[in-house]
């Protein structure tokens, strides 16, 4: 029993370490779509900052595909009932994201619909930025599930207020991502726009930060009493002050790699607060955590050697990808 | 309208449509691994060429598949909690795998390819398209390795009522899983070089790019005819291994309603399942023993073995069963004619070779379709076979109506996806391979 119950604490923190991954990394490519109309005013700085994310995107869009997987594979019970429960929202968030993973390769060669990839771009990024903080806030602070853990609320229910307020929040996170990035890329008028924007926005994620931290304190009053998460509230703060500062001194790359960091923190903070919860039931002794939803032993720990062996991989590879792909954006060259 | 069905049809309409683009990368990656070797071999510069017109073409398939795919995954949640709930501790491992092992590999990788020629060196050039050719064939290995554990599950036990893995290298490599890889894996080599064989007859029909266009007539053809050939091969093997495994589904595609001692083939016929009968049946007598136990007296066993409730539907299955097959015929015949003319050096200039190529475009596909949907609704009534039922296996809490919505929205989305794809690929077809003057001086190779 004790070995299963390690395995199922590495795969949460493992499932926590792959969908801050994709937060870090898809995360900017979603808040520069998000950003998109207000970042580039004219062809050229759009297609610069469309090739900027060009050759990484679906990589880092891999991340969430895998995180999903590693889910089903290693709490089913809780991937089934999210999955299901939150059938509408995550219906519009795969919507989003499909139309958005094709508008970027048509932007480039549908001129005739140009007008419509671009929509698809910004609302496909700005969708799926805000559903994925609404979707995280109800996990954590407990949705109504039956007898059989089955969801037993409805889309409406999904619309309270600790959801919004996380929602807010990860789109703060992720603007905050695509500005950071958007200034390391580019130059100019742009890089100008990009880097004033992300001044505005850490300001931003700090105070909705702050607000979601009086939303847990208002409905969720037990899960403050753990040290990690004030650890964490703490690098929060710490990452967004030193964005700030990175900003103004015009330190690109500090800013993006703090920008980062405080989207780290952030995931250190939602973890301290549910562990050991993956679904909180209304009723807590409903709740799925991990040892009531998780897959058995076996599982886990051949699910644990293919992440030893294929994730150090994944890593090294994709280093290498951004070092082939570093420096500033141009709007023409080989590709889109 | 019920839930089950509504559920069906989405995943059935989801997954087929992805199902067009994975087999073509497939073909795609093999076609530029090949061209960026013989590159990297002569420095011929023409080889660079092909393979860059062709890695656009992959590069907009690729990202059709992956935005088709994340849906598939997210299903068994969405669509099929239940399922998740009962088999998840087995089937969730190789979605994950498949995330880890393969399809970071052919994204990154493929980011390299599309927009990073300038910026690396041939050889790590080269070794993205390996990489890009690698990933896309492992990625197929783990999706096909938990398909092929729905249609012959092993290395579990059934715990209060949930799957629970014993064995690891027993599930993944269950009866079906190797056969059923190398047939998927054809059926897209098939698929890939078949559309670029289409893509050089269109180039020379037009006159346009002649020396590139015959270089990849000539490697595709190379690819399809083998390919075409060794089918017949895996589908042999792979229908030697359903009759073994799962007999009431080769019952179905054969629409053998009683069992017999060598059993006929049926060359045509319209199955009835109401009355166990096969309309206007056309059969060759002992084939099907001949063919699945190498014995033309062999005994087959037909639908009446198995419980009504667990048969699977006839009609389609045989349909899609029989039409498959007669297309992989057909693919031999169209890869030996290129052989024969490319042999007699005519192929280049034989007209009317190169406009049927044009016309067999939907073909593979139509074929890639058939072989699916035989091996799905031949899997029927099961969502894994014997362990647990399609029927039990949605999500409870999911209304038809919220099905129908997002079907809807499936349906509306893939033709607005699919037609301006398509048009897309046109357009990159269109462009050619390069500079067309360029081309003028460059010799025969």
């Amino acid at each position: 029993m004790e070995t299963w119950d390690l395995l199922r604490n590495v795969w949460f923190l493992l499932i926590g370490v792959l969908l801050a991954g994709y937060s870090v990394l898809d995360g900017f490519d979603l808040g520069i779509g998000a950003l998109f109309p207000f970042l580039a005013k004219n062809e050229d700085e759009k297609r610069t900052l469309i090739r900027a994310i060009g050759p990484v995107w679906d990589g880092n869009e891999v991340w969430l595909l895998t995180g999903g997987g590693a889910l089903f594979a290693a709490f089913p019970l809780a991937y089934a009932t999210v999955f299901s429960g939150f059938y509408l929202a995550l219906m519009l968030v795969l919507f989003a994201l499909i139309l958005r993973a094709v508008s970027l390769e048509f932007l480039a060669h549908d001129p005739a619909r140009k007008g419509l990839w671009e929509a698809a771009f910004v609302g496909g990024s700005l969708l799926p930025s805000l559903l994925f903080g609404v979707a995280l806030g109800n996990v954590i602070v407990g949705v109504p599930l039956d007898a059989r853990t089955e969801y037993a609320g409805n889309f409406f229910t999904l619309l309270r207020p600790l959801p919004l307020v996380f929602g807010v929040l990860g789109l703060a996170a992720i603007l905050l991502q695509g500005s950071t990035y958007a200034t390391l890329k580019t130059g100019g008028a742009l890089q100008e726009r990009a880097r004033k924007t992300a001044g505005i926005l850490a300001f931003a994620a700090a105070a909705v930060f702050f607000l979601s931290f009086v939303a847990v304190w208002v409905y969720l009053p037990g899960a403050l009493k753990r040290t990690p998460a004030w650890i964490f509230a703490g690098l929060v703060y710490l990452s967004l002050g030193l964005v700030g500062r990175a900003v103004r001194k015009a330190n690109d790359r500090t800013a993006f790699i703090f920008s980062s960091a405080a989207f780290l923190a952030l995931w250190g903070v939602a973890g301290s607060i549910h562990y050991p919860n993956l679904v909180r039931a209304a009723d807590p002794a409903l709740s799925l955590t991990i040892t009531n939803a998780s897959s058995s032993a076996l599982t886990l720990k051949v699910m644990l050697i293919i992440a030893l062996v294929g994730m150090p991989l994944v890593v090294g590879y994709t280093i290498f990808a951004y070092r082939v792909f570093k420096g500033k954006a141009e709007p023409g060259g080989e590709g889109y | 309208m019920d839930a089950v069905f509504l559920a069906r049809l989405q995943f059935g309409l989801t997954a087929g449509f992805h199902f067009l683009f994975p087999p073509t990368t497939l073909g795609l990656s093999l076609l530029v691994l090949i061209m960026e070797t013989l590159f990297l071999r002569t420095k011929n510069a023409l080889y660079k060429d092909v393979s860059a017109y062709l890695v656009r073409i992959l590069g907009v398939v690729f990202v059709m598949g992956v935005s088709t795919g994340i849906s598939l995954e997210f299903a068994f949640g969405n669509n099929w909690a239940a399922y998740a709930r009962t088999v998840g501790d087995v089937f969730g491992a190789p979605l994950a795998a498949e995330g880890v092992f393969a399809f970071f590999l052919e994204s990154v990788f493929l980011g390299i390819l599309v927009f990073g020629r300038k910026k690396v060196s041939p050889k790590t050039y080269r070794l993205s398209a390996f990489l890009v050719f690698f990933g896309a064939h492992l990625s197929g290995l783990w999706i096909i390795i938990a398909n092929s554990w729905m249609q012959t599950p092993a290395g579990f036990r059934m715990e209060g009522g949930r799957a629970v893995l014993e064995d690891f290298f027993k599930a993944g490599l269950n009866p079906s899983t190797v056969v059923r890889t190398v047939h998927t894996i054809l059926g897209g080599w098939t698929t890939g070089a078949l559309v670029a064989m289409a893509i050089a007859a269109w180039l020379l029909l037009k006159g346009r790019f002649p020396v590139k266009a015959a270089l990849l007539m000539k490697t595709s053809l190379a690819v399809f005819a083998a390919a075409a050939v060794l089918q017949l091969g895996s589908g042999h093997a792979h229908s030697v291994q359903v009759t073994r495994t799962q007999p009431e589904k080769m019952a179905a595609f054969e629409a053998l309603w009683e069992t017999q001692e060598g059993a006929p083939f049926t060359v045509f016929g319209i199955p009835d399942a109401k009355n166990e009968k096969t309309h206007l049946a056309v059969r060759i007598p002992k084939m099907l023993s001949l063919l699945v136990h190498f014995d033309p007296n062999g005994k087959v066993l037909g639908l009446n073995e198995f419980p009504k409730e667990e048969r699977p539907p006839v009609f389609l299955p045989f349909a899609s069963y029989h039409l498959m097959i007669l297309f992989g015929l057909l693919f031999i015949a169209l890869g030996a004619s290129g052989v024969w003319l490319q042999a007699r050096k005519k192929l280049l200039g034989a007209r009317r070779y190169l406009k049927v190529l044009l016309w067999a475009v939907p073909l593979p596909y139509l074929a890639n379709e058939l072989g699916w949907i035989s091996a799905e609704v031949g899997r029927q009534p099961w969502a894994v076979y014997k362990v647990l039922r399609t029927s039990d296996a949605v999500s409870a809490v999911v209304p038809a109506g919220n099905i129908l919505f997002s079907l809807t929205l499936f349906t509306l989305i893939y033709a607005l996806i699919g037609a301006a794809g398509f048009s897309i690929i046109l357009r990159t077809v269109k462009r050619g391979p390069g500079d067309e003057q360029a081309e003028a001086g460059k010799g025969e190779v």
